[in-house]
């Protein structure tokens, strides 16, 4: 088996923070890591090649910093790790990122599956697994929750959905977007983070994958950010006083009054 | 290639670029800030009070943007319904299409369903493309995109709006792959800008800032749009027609198959419910869900949990609410014993009406509850319960 897990490197979430007198963004530094959800990619990825044997690649768009976050995940256990990383990349939206990564897969030879997070913590589009699908012409199954099955060339997944779980029948190569539900990611191993320390990443830009500047990055995107702001502060509440039984009532009423129960 | 410029006679060096930058691209060197590994994101253009950052690039159409016209809105059916949001759809594209004076669609994919194609064109729609055969019963991406991509080619719609549900979620990008155009995951606002393009808006990180979002290269100008954020369309005369349209199964990709379908247990899921009643850390265990689960059934809501609860087995994954869950947008949010993280406030804070109950009168999740009750949740729940059954046996 081939596997290629997609990352992203994201800015930390909980390092996010609201400043509740402005409502803007407060950040104290920038820590980086890899997106929540891709590290459950990883993991599947890691559980696929363990049953089935192969070799498990993990490829990632971006600054030459996030060569962090493939180390990290070879550290998880990943055997090799790709970089695409240009001027010429930056800026992408979903469809320009989708195109990139695509380039970049396709130099990478056969695979069986693609496997990536349902979505990152920052963009939070879910948009790429999809349309990375598309521009490599082979299907694709969102929202797993988990596999049920790997035949020699398919794979039964269960996808949840609003009303409940669809079981899936896919041909393989296909790609898969993963939940958080689907497994719980191993730390890295110390054996295995001074084994990653000594591979090298690949990196990939814009001469390798061939084409024009303006094929890639900002130029590429039909989508444009025009204006950033921040949400409206969340106004200052009120807080019911009593024991449980008048702050129950006081609550009750209150929601009456507003025709919400 | 595009650029982001610092204007050195406008900038007074004063550093709030610096702290902007979401990724720390933003250094101070030799007194001005020198912007390295740009992902041209804007939040620092946005921040900078002397408006002294700018990001030049070329904007030039690629294809001929007029002769694109009206809205269409795609009606994702299942079970037997059409699903809520697309009258959510309804309502905003047909606001959108009388702006632009031009015409609202709507495509319906699926198996002996006329009859909603029928309940459709009520709420002033002017056509429904209905594509009425056995293949299309159940969704899969392959044959849905391809079909209604190849739609939108013959129609050329200027706007297509989608429901960011996980179907929407799912068929959307492979549909705006399909013909190379912009699309915006998620929006929670959608305008016409006085240039006549679609302005979409949509929250990022974690819902900390907000977006505005345009296409102005590509045609489609394509959207996923939140639940229960936009006005539903009313009911109203109608005038519009029916287009019975046919497929050619010969040239379909259609590669993956559902196998089965199994039905959560809960009767109503948590994307959907108006009421939620979420439970976290100080639930304390699985049985802590009991009375939470009682409340909410009581209230005809679902039950939630944030990532902690989650995490300790406590309740399964299919109820977490939270940036690696399911954002929600009830009208009623009670959280119990949720302290309220920045990752599950994500997923929850724009819900009409927020309640905390939390031991804690210093957790986060007091600066964002409409009501805030410091106490413990198992004396309040239950005294709640009962004042809801007493009103319940009043009427």
């Amino acid at each position: 088996m081939r596997i290629i897990a997609c990352i992203k490197q994201v800015p930390e979430t909980t390092e996010v923070k609201i400043d509740s007198e402005t409502g803007t963004l407060v950040r104290d530094g920038v820590p980086s890591e890899i997106n929540l959800l891709d590290l459950h990619a990883i993991e599947e990825g890691i559980r696929i090649k363990e049953k089935f044997g192969g070799q498990i690649t993990v490829i990632s768009m971006g600054p030459s910093q996030a060569e962090e976050a493939i180390k990290d995940a070879l550290a998880m256990g990943c055997d090799e790790g790709y970089l695409l990383t240009d001027k010429a990349f930056a800026g992408a939206d979903t469809l320009a990122t989708s195109f990139t990564l695509a380039r970049g897969i396709k130099k990478l030879g056969d695979f069986d599956f693609i496997i990536c997070g349902m979505k990152t913590t920052d963009g939070d589009t879910g948009q790429v697994g999809p349309w990375l699908a598309h521009e490599l012409g082979i299907p694709h199954v969102a929202y797993i929750n988990k596999i049920a099955e790997i035949g020699k060339n398919y794979i039964v997944a269960e996808k949840l959905v609003e009303e409940g779980v669809e079981v899936i029948h896919c041909p393989i190569p296909c790609l898969i977007t993963v939940l958080k539900g689907i497994n719980d990611p191993r730390l890295p191993s110390l054996k295995l983070k001074i084994k990653a320390r000594k591979l090298e990443i690949k990196k990939m830009g814009l001469q390798d994958l061939g084409g024009e500047a303006s094929n890639y990055g900002l130029d590429w995107s039909p989508t444009r950010v025009v204006e950033v702001y921040s949400p409206n502060p969340p106004q200052k509440g009120e807080i019911i006083e009593g024991m449980p039984k008048k702050q129950a009532d006081v609550l009750f009423k209150k929601l009456k009054e507003l025709k919400i129960v | 290639m595009p650029d982001i410029i610092v204007n050195k006679a406008k900038c007074t060096k004063c550093g709030i670029c610096v702290d902007a930058c979401p990724f720390g691209c933003i250094v101070l060197a030799d007194i001005y800030p020198e912007i390295s590994d740009c992902r041209f994101c804007g939040i620092c253009m946005a921040r900078c009070p002397e408006n002294a950052i700018s990001i030049s690039v070329e904007e030039k159409p690629i294809i001929d943007l007029s002769s694109y016209k009206g809205v269409m809105v795609f009606a994702e059916q299942k079970f037997g319904k059409i699903s809520p949001v697309v009258y959510e759809l309804i309502g905003k594209g047909s606001e959108l299409a009388k702006q632009l004076n031009e015409p609202l669609e709507v495509v319906l994919l699926g198996n002996k369903i006329r009859n909603y194609a029928e309940e459709i064109l009520q709420y002033g729609v002017d056509k429904v493309h209905l594509y009425n055969n056995p293949l299309l019963g159940v969704f899969r991406d392959d044959p849905y995109s391809q079909i209604i991509a190849n739609l939108i080619i013959k129609v050329k719609p200027s706007i297509v709006l989608i429901g960011a549900t996980s179907i929407g979620r799912s068929l959307a990008p492979r549909i705006a792959a399909i013909l190379k155009t912009g699309l915006t995951a998620d929006c929670t606002g959608l305008e016409i800008n006085e240039d006549g393009h679609l302005l979409q808006i949509r929250p990022a990180f974690g819902g900390n800032v907000m977006a505005k979002i345009l296409s102005t290269k590509t045609r489609p100008q394509m959207s996923t749009v939140r639940y229960k954020v936009m006005k539903k369309a009313e009911k109203q005369q109608s005038n519009g027609i029916i287009e019975e349209r046919q497929i050619e199964t010969k040239s379909l990709l259609d590669r993956t198959k559902v196998e089965e379908f199994r039905r959560a247990e809960d009767k109503i899921s948590i994307v959907e419910a108006d009421i939620i009643v979420s439970g976290g850390r100080g639930i304390e265990g699985a049985k802590g869900f009991e009375p939470l689960k009682e409340l909410a059934s009581l209230l005809g809501g679902a039950v939630g949990a944030s990532r902690s609860a989650v995490d300790e087995g406590w309740i399964d994954y299919s109820h977490q609410v939270g940036l690696s869950g399911r954002t929600v947008r009830p009208k009623l949010y009670i959280a119990c014993g949720i302290s309220g993280s920045v990752q599950h406030l994500a997923g929850m804070q724009t819900s009409e009406v927020i309640v905390a109950i939390n031991k804690d009168h210093n957790a986060p999740i007091f600066k964002l509850a409409t009501y805030g009750i410091v106490g413990d949740l198992f004396e309040v729940i239950p005294e709640l319960i009962k004042v809801v059954k007493e009103s319940k046996g009043k009427y």
